[in-house]
């Protein structure tokens, strides 16, 4: 399974039944992928849906009901459209439960960047800025590092901020951590790789509990 | 009642040069593209476009940004037509981020006579640059100004004649908004319908914010 993969993976057990959940494009779509069907849960899209549901059959996509990244969507029964005033009145009045966005950096204060690189990447912040301030719980997930093993996990971010101490948890192919007043406290480890080596590829402090959870 | 119907042609000749231009859609739905197209022959110049988006290559506002008619771009993501970002990259493109919620809220404070919203949104970033902080009840907020616009153009799934609108799906996004704030407001009618065909509970838009109606083909 490759990084991504162990990312969502993990990453999903953090929905809970009657979750409204907000995916981010990318990476956080994946957890779909690995979510107990069992679940009942809600999600929000920020273009206008609650309900979404799974990417339409080939031959069956509707042109009028897309996802917030353009693709085509199919919606569940129970779901609703609404306008974009509406849709960010959901996530910024508190009414969406989890939030899970990808990242280009996060730092010891909870602080977030994922949306621009100066010079080189602008795409813009998108819902992402309302989505971190709204959100009940913000999830980031992240490849632990950037290429050459460069460390995502910061002291401080160098990028303009997409959120100022707002993510809550950080899970990568390698650790579970959280975003507390303290600082980062490591939670869990990948079952194949150790403490050191989390520490290692991390610019960020970390704090070590005396038990650290593993995971597959 | 006074008809409102009008050709695409005419449509794209109330959209002056140095005019700001809003307009529905996410990522091209909810963009009406005859009426772009239209535009795009017309060629008006220095716009200023006010959206979601700036659509993706093929659909919605980007054929204006691939023209050269646009000067300056108020969107909360441009990362969908690559062309934005590397006009903006060359300086020959000024553009505008705004968080997706906050652009929203200051369109609609345009149309509904507020002059602006105060949101937590952008709290610590550089989006709360050089605006006010204010504080209510204790907690800071961002002071967003409304935004207004000369012309709207957005598409309607179902459009009665008095420009009474029904959008399907995921269609509406900045629709209704953006026809409260601007000016003139041009509705593109995918279907369009007699007066009270569309059930009242069912209209999105009211026609009183509706001046001209395009009748799709």
């Amino acid at each position: 399974m490759d990084a991504k993969n162990i990312i969502a993976k993990r990453a999903a057990k953090e929905l809970k039944d009657g979750d409204i959940v907000n995916l981010g494009i990318g990476l956080p779509t994946l957890l779909t992928s690995y979510l107990d069907p069992d679940l009942d849960i809600i999600f929000q899209s920020e273009n206008g849906i609650l309900g979404m549901g799974d990417t339409p059959e080939v031959g069956k996509e509707d042109p009028d009901i897309t996802n917030a990244g353009g693709a085509f969507v199919t919606v569940k029964s129970g779901a609703a459209f609404f306008d974009s005033a509406t849709s960010f009145g959901i996530i910024r009045g508190g009414h969406v439960d989890v939030t899970v966005l990808g990242a280009l950096q996060i730092d010891e204060q909870g602080s977030l960047a994922s949306h621009i690189i100066p010079g080189k990447l602008v795409p813009g912040m998108g819902g992402a800025m309302d989505l971190v301030v709204g959100a009940k719980k913000v999830i980031v997930v992240t490849t632990h590092t950037a290429k050459g093993d460069a460390p995502k996990i910061l002291h401080r971010c160098t990028l303009p901020l997409t959120a100022y101490k707002k993510v809550n948890r950080i899970i990568t192919e390698l650790a579970v951590i959280d975003c507390t007043p303290e600082g980062l406290v490591l939670r869990e480890i990948n079952a194949n790789t150790t403490v050191d080596e989390v520490k290692r590829l991390t610019e960020a402090d970390l704090i070590i509990p005396e038990h650290v959870g593993r995971f597959e | 009642m006074k008809n409102k119907l009008i050709s695409a042609q005419e449509a794209a000749e109330k959209i002056k040069s140095g005019s700001s231009l809003m307009y529905g859609g996410f990522i091209g739905v909810g963009t009406p593209d005859a009426i772009v197209d239209e535009i795009v022959k017309r060629a008006p110049k220095e716009l200023t476009l006010i959206g979601n988006d700036t659509g993706k290559p093929d659909k919605g506002v980007s054929k204006l940004i691939a023209a050269g008619l646009v000067k300056k771009v108020i969107a909360s993501h441009i990362g969908t037509n690559p062309q934005t970002g590397e006009l903006m990259g060359k300086g020959e493109l000024e553009v505008e981020l705004v968080p997706q919620g906050s652009l929203a809220e200051k369109i609609r404070a345009g149309g509904f006579g507020l002059g602006g919203v105060l949101t937590p949104t952008g709290l610590g970033t550089d989006v709360a640059a050089g605006k006010q902080i204010i504080n209510v009840d204790g907690k800071d907020y961002i002071l967003e100004k409304a935004l207004k616009g000369d012309v709207a153009i957005i598409s309607g799934s179902i459009v009665d004649k008095a420009g009474n609108v029904y959008y399907k799906g995921t269609t509406r996004n900045f629709c209704p908004l953006v026809a409260a704030a601007a000016d003139v407001v041009i509705v593109y009618a995918e279907k369009l319908v007699e007066v009270g065909e569309i059930p009242p509970e069912n209209v999105m838009t009211p026609g009183i914010f509706v001046d001209f109606i395009v009748e799709g083909k």
